[in-house]
């Protein structure tokens, strides 16, 4: 299949991975940042491939995993009320919050509903006039602008019934705010190719200035993954620090204007709670005021729903690449994810889900 | 340092959700939980898709089977030939000789009638071509939103011939594993029809009886352990099955797996793994590896498996367990999901 075959073809694969193995010299930690790319190393066994000296640990870039507790707890509060139907992407479906999951409320009688897009949201209120219908709007860079025109849609047709819960969390602030940390161990990042192909990667220059690291915007098969391994050891062998784009088939340096637009349109920028981690200044968007009456938080008044994470959980630290799953007490045997304690075992791209399902324990050779 | 822990497990488990329906680990723990406590026996702790039981000097086969498909139409089929094949299919693969069904309709209120009469003629029509009689059956109707248009139970008898042993714990180190077809045909045609999807070549599903298939495959050789027909939790759950009972562990190679481009297309859109989607007319056989060419030959000989590859080996290693070899030559594990895969957000 054109577009795939070609970036998960295992001799190009092999290649780039000799030829990183033979370009690091030295020592490197590196990150992805994205879920979706965690989720490709896990899968195809991309760290296998690489040399014992180029270490991959993973981000904080698993949307489902990072919203905060209160977020999913407010949902449950939405869906139990006779009058809503709160429609959602389907992986939040089974995070659990404070008490309860989604997928308890659906069975204890709360509606709730998979969509693929916010516009099956819209559609959904137009077709019930009577219910009031609120779409869990999370996610990066990525989801936002689809989400951004939906609230968007909904005003200029006065769609009185439909209504957002929004947790929306941004990339280069959480980058920041890892590499701050005095616990820092990551000495180079590819970032979220998706999130970049709607930004662009104006943004990380600063970061890379101010913080001394190279960042590669990655993609999603394997192929993109390995091609932005060996460009970040390159860079830190040579002691370059760059912004390079390794994704050029989707991202380019300004990114998706009209995306952009529509997020200033209808998001501001906010302080932001991501589970596991805690708030991060100017790392969230919230609806504007001209959008006021399509925030779930406030005509619902949910603000007052309030909940915090216990102290010592490892997620944080397996979220910000200071530990892997597999260093979780709990991992794969009190934590799995049929029973998940915490939100990276839940969604599919979440780091410990990903080492579960594909690398659980040492496979026999 | 403290000691490393999650956030306190908080999820109650002692309510049906959806997921204890999807034929994975929720749907296997409520028959190890609830009903093997209450009604195990040695013919039903065998967890075959059909109980064999000797009745005088006959072996017979039992199943029983009930759809709940949405839409009750979909492309290459609908619920009423599809409630006839997955019952026929799970007598097959215990290398029955399907012979009668019997037909039990739950019917919503509200049901038109002209919908019922074309679910009951594709039934007739898949029980014809599969070459067996209703006999039996039966008719309730319920409150308008108490159902979703018709329910379907089959309920299957087969006879074994004598000397056909094929059981999920009979897998050994070193046979292989067949597959007759592409994978994901059932469960892609079904999201996209429920989902209005629009794709740019239709994809219809697989639903097809499958004894012929298995009588041409056991004509040619006596080399089959067993044989399922992967449909809800896909080929990964099948394996998995099987690997868990005969405690063997199973090698995939992922290039071998065939998958149509179109089903591969939408499993990468909507963020699915073909290895987990429902089939309803594709075959595994776990065969000795000294039959393995012969039954491989019968498989392709045969119109419904003429794309038939050997798509793994049992090995001794990893009991329990599905592996699979990436096409980057690398292993990584193919779990049994939890509940159903649910769409990823990005």
């Amino acid at each position: 299949m054109k577009y795939l075959d070609e970036y998960r073809d295992g001799k190009i694969a092999r290649t780039l991975a000799v030829e990183i193995a033979a370009v690091a010299k030295r020592r490197w930690v590196l990150m992805e940042i994205c879920g979706g790319q965690t989720h490709t190393i896990m899968r195809y066994g991309l760290d296998e491939l690489l040399p014992s000296n180029v270490e991959l640990v993973h981000g904080p870039g698993c949307p489902v995993c990072v919203t905060p507790l209160e977020t999913i707890d407010k949902a449950i509060a939405l869906a139990l009320r006779h009058d809503v139907i709160l429609v959602s992407y389907g992986d939040m479906l089974r995070v659990p919050g404070s008490n309860s999951d989604l997928f308890y409320v659906k069975a204890q009688g709360g509606d709730v509903r998979i969509a693929y897009s916010p516009v099956e949201a819209l559609k959904i209120a137009r077709a019930n006039p009577d219910r009031r219908v609120v779409f869990l709007a999370i996610g990066f860079e990525t989801t936002a602008p689809a989400n951004a025109m939906a609230a968007y849609q909904a005003k200029r047709e006065d769609l009185a019934n439909f209504s957002m819960l929004v947790s929306h969390v941004l990339v280069p602030p959480a980058i920041c705010t890892l590499l701050s940390s005095p616990h820092n161990l990551v000495q180079g990042f590819i970032a979220p190719g998706h999130v970049c192909t709607v930004m662009g990667y104006q943004e990380y220059g600063d970061i890379v200035r101010d913080f001394n690291v190279p960042i590669v915007v990655g993609g999603f098969e394997p192929v993109d993954l390995l091609e932005a391994i060996l460009m970040l050891v390159r860079q830190l062998e040579n002691g370059d620090r760059r912004v390079e784009n390794q994704y050029v088939r989707s991202v380019t340096y300004q990114g998706n204007s009209a995306a952009q637009q529509i997020l200033k349109d209808v998001f501001e920028i906010t302080d932001q709670k991501w589970r596991g981690i805690g708030t991060i200044p100017r790392s969230g968007l919230r609806l504007r005021e001209e959008y006021a009456a399509y925030d779930a938080d406030r005509i619902f008044n949910l603000e007052l729903i309030t909940a915090d994470e216990p102290a010592e959980c490892i997620s944080a630290q397996v979220l910000q690449g200071l530990k892997k799953p597999t260093d979780c007490a709990a991992f794969s045997i009190r934590c799995t994810p049929e029973n998940p304690l915490g939100a990276p075992m839940v969604s599919a791209e979440g780091a410990c889900a990903a080492y579960y399902h594909y690398r659980r324990r040492a496979i026999a050779s | 340092m403290a000691a490393l822990t999650c956030p306190t497990p908080s999820t109650r488990r002692e309510t049906i959700v959806l997921g204890h329906g999807s034929g994975g680990k929720l749907s296997a723990e409520l028959v190890r939980d609830i009903f093997l406590p209450a009604f195990g026996n040695a013919v039903l702790s065998k967890l075959n898709d059909q109980a064999i039981v000797n009745v005088n000097d006959s072996r017979i086969a039992v199943t029983t089977d009930s759809f709940v498909v949405k839409p009750l139409f979909f492309p290459g089929g609908n619920i009423g030939s599809l409630a006839v094949h997955g019952t026929v299919n799970d007598l097959a693969v215990g290398g029955a000789q399907p012979l009668f069904l019997s037909a039990g309709f739950i019917i919503e209120e509200g049901l038109s009638i002209e919908i019922l009469r074309k679910v009951v003629a594709s039934m007739q029509e898949a029980a014809r071509s599969a070459g067996v009689q209703i006999v039996t059956g039966d008719t309730k109707v319920v409150e308008k939103g108490k159902g979703d248009g018709v329910f379907i139970n089959t309920t299957g008898i087969g006879l074994v011939p004598n000397g056909l042993q094929l059981s999920a714990e009979l897998a050994q180190p070193g046979d292989k594993v067949l597959l007759s077809g592409p994978i994901g045909d059932h469960g892609i045609a079904i999201l996209g029809q429920r989902e209005g999807l629009e794709f740019e070549s239709a994809i219809a599903s697989d639903s097809a009886p499958l004894h012929t298939l298995v009588a041409q495959i056991l004509s040619v050789t006596a080399g089959i352990r067993c044989m399922r027909d992967p449909t809800r939790g896909g080929l990964s759950s099948a394996l998995n099955e099987i690997a868990a009972q005969s405690h063997v562990g199973i090698e995939l190679d992922e290039v071998c797996i065939p998958v149509r481009d179109e089903v591969k297309g939408a499993c990468e859109m909507l963020g699915l793994d073909p290895l987990y989607v429902a089939n309803e007319g594709k075959l595994v056989a776990v065969v000795d590896p000294s039959a393995a060419q012969a039954a491989l030959a019968a498989m392709r000989s045969h119109s419904q498996g003429s794309e038939a590859q050997i798509v793994g080996t049992v090995l001794s290693s990893n009991p329990g367990m599905v592996t699979m070899r990436t096409q980057l030559g690398t292993i990584r594990i193919v779990d049994m999901l939890a509940g159903d895969q649910l769409p990823r957000i990005c």
